[in-house]
């Protein structure tokens, strides 16, 4: 009986997550701009995402997320593991130190840092909104990611391996990329993914940044403030998010099969 | 030996150099343009137009109001789910626990967008009830993360001692395992709590611009037409303020197995 019960509550409260997913599933199907109305069965709205009249708008929104989200991902990669290595081999006080200032963009209000960003490049960089600006606020805040997921694996690695590969006769750059590196490698893939995800994700800090940049995140947020909603955005939402679901699905299964205990 | 170690200390200039101009230097401007006329000089007219036009604080208040509410609904619907699978066999569950944090990583506008269309079809209203359903069901994930951490890492010998003592089931429930997971429950908190109040996105989408929470007036004074940066750099760092305080609880209840954002991977 209380077994029941807690199953219970448990897909009650499941079907409360999943049903206003399944809703916009279902009527990205019927071919009407007004939220929850039904006009039957129509494929047209995501034949339109191809050919329709926003095709080329959603073309280049699309292709633009994924540029700023490569050159994002690239840049904080590098710049991440780096700091990392490096601040790993700081006395303790300075790495703490250093560490608590790459928690600052993960715990602060994204709004702020957006803001403030706004205002650095508006007033004093004197750089006006596009593709630099959204970059730099990209990486700004998808390094403290890739850093705090390589910064384990430097915490786990025996320091006797690389000092080993010294005594060999080892350059220190040879025993970095030969050694230290491949043994890090896990965290700066999974450090990767992550910045890449959370960059494909971001609206805030692209909205007060973009400038007539176009991202998926922003082209929905423009169209779907207004009291209707264009069929082929429901229809493009399905899409994104039927994406985004089979990659979460294969990166957990790989995860769950190596390393089942950690979510 | 001693020359390679200063050598690596030196990968990590790239990023100290970047986070003091793109991640301090912001935050420092923000200070700065809370004390700035649009000329450039010293004023405090930004803090005293926050303070008395009414609108700031009152709004202020409101969303705090909010995310109040929020937080407590996330928090009552989480717990319990939190409680019954930490109970569960591991395996069965970690696919269930994946179930609710997967919309996490779904964009948060995609999320508004269905639940706008679900409540269009419910027949609801678009105000301050629509939003707040928006809220909770954005932020429960983060709710549910923390705690099924905290409660599933939780020594079950605990629950057998107390149970061996006599404890009733509520006895159980309130004097052992509440009190055990109360760094869960903290770090769930705060992962609700800001983002919820410091939101304009679900707000605008639920309620078109009907209800305006802080976030909302934030945007507003940066963006808008009306727009007054001094003043909405004097509410960016009543934000701060509130980001830190939730931090300085956090870290006085942490443990170590408090999630990041992000935990599932």
């Amino acid at each position: 009986m209380k077994k029941t019960l807690s199953v219970c509550f448990v897909v009650l409260a499941l079907t409360f997550i999943y049903a206003p997913l399944l809703v916009l599933f279902i009527f990205s199907f019927t071919d009407s701009s007004v939220f929850g109305q039904w006009n039957g069965f129509s494929l047209q709205p995501y034949a339109e995402i191809f050919t329709g009249s926003r095709s080329g708008r959603i073309f280049t929104a699309v292709s633009n997320t994924f540029l700023l989200a490569i050159i994002s991902t690239a840049i904080s990669t590098v710049l991440g593991t780096l700091a990392a290595i490096g601040i790993f081999n700081m006395r303790s006080k300075t790495r703490k130190l250093l560490s608590n200032a790459n928690q600052l963009p993960i715990i602060n209000a994204e709004i702020v840092t957006a803001v403030g960003l706004m205002v650095l490049f508006a007033s004093l960089l004197g750089i006006k909104s596009g593709w630099l600006t959204l970059i730099i606020g990209h990486v700004s805040f998808c390094t403290p990611y890739v850093f705090l997921s390589v910064m384990p694996r430097l915490y786990q690695m025996d320091p006797n391996v690389y000092e080993a590969a010294l005594d060999l006769g080892a350059t220190p750059t040879k025993a970095l990329r030969k050694v230290l590196i491949p043994m890090i490698k896990p965290g700066i893939i999974s450090g990767a993914i992550l910045a890449f995800t959370i960059s494909l994700d971001d609206f805030v800090i692209t909205i007060f940044n973009n400038g007539s940049v176009e991202t998926l995140s922003t082209y929905i947020w423009s169209d779907s403030k207004r009291g209707g909603i264009d069929p082929t955005t429901k229809a493009l939402s399905v899409v994104l998010f039927i994406i985004v679901l089979v990659v979460l699905i294969l990166v957990n299964i790989k995860k769950s099969k190596t390393n089942p205990k950690e979510i | 030996m001693k020359k390679f170690t200063v050598n690596r200390k030196l990968f990590a200039f790239p990023y100290i150099l970047f986070m003091l101009l793109f991640i301090l230097l912001p935050m420092v401007m923000i200070l700065v343009g809370a004390f700035q006329n649009a000329d450039g000089s010293f004023t405090l007219s930004k803090f005293s137009k926050f303070f008395t036009n009414g609108i700031c604080l009152q709004n202020l208040w409101f969303s705090i109001e909010i995310g109040f509410i929020t937080t407590v609904l996330c928090l009552i619907i989480g717990y319990p789910i939190a409680y019954i699978l930490s109970r569960w066999n591991s395996s069965k569950a970690y696919l269930v626990v994946l179930l609710f944090v997967l919309p996490m990583w779904i964009n948060m506008l995609l999320r508004t967008l269905g639940t706008k269309t679900f409540l269009a079809l419910i027949g609801s209203q678009m105000g301050v009830s629509a939003v707040i359903f928006g809220l909770v069901y954005n932020f429960l994930p983060f709710m549910i993360l923390p705690l099924y951490t905290s409660l599933s890492n939780l020594d079950k010998s605990y629950i057998e001692a107390a149970q061996d003592l006599g404890a009733t089931g509520s006895q159980v429930l309130f004097k052992t395992v509440i009190p055990l997971s109360v760094p869960g429950i903290v770090s769930g908190i705060t992962m609700v709590f800001v983002p919820t109040v410091s939101t304009f996105v679900i707000t605008q989408m639920l309620s078109r611009g009907n209800v305006v929470i802080f976030g909302d007036l934030i945007y507003e004074y940066f963006t808008g037409i009306t727009a007054d940066q001094g003043v909405g750099s004097v509410m960016s760092i009543v934000m701060l303020i509130l980001v830190i305080l939730s931090n300085v609880v956090l870290n006085k209840f942490a443990d170590n197995s408090a999630p990041v954002k992000g935990g599932l991977w």
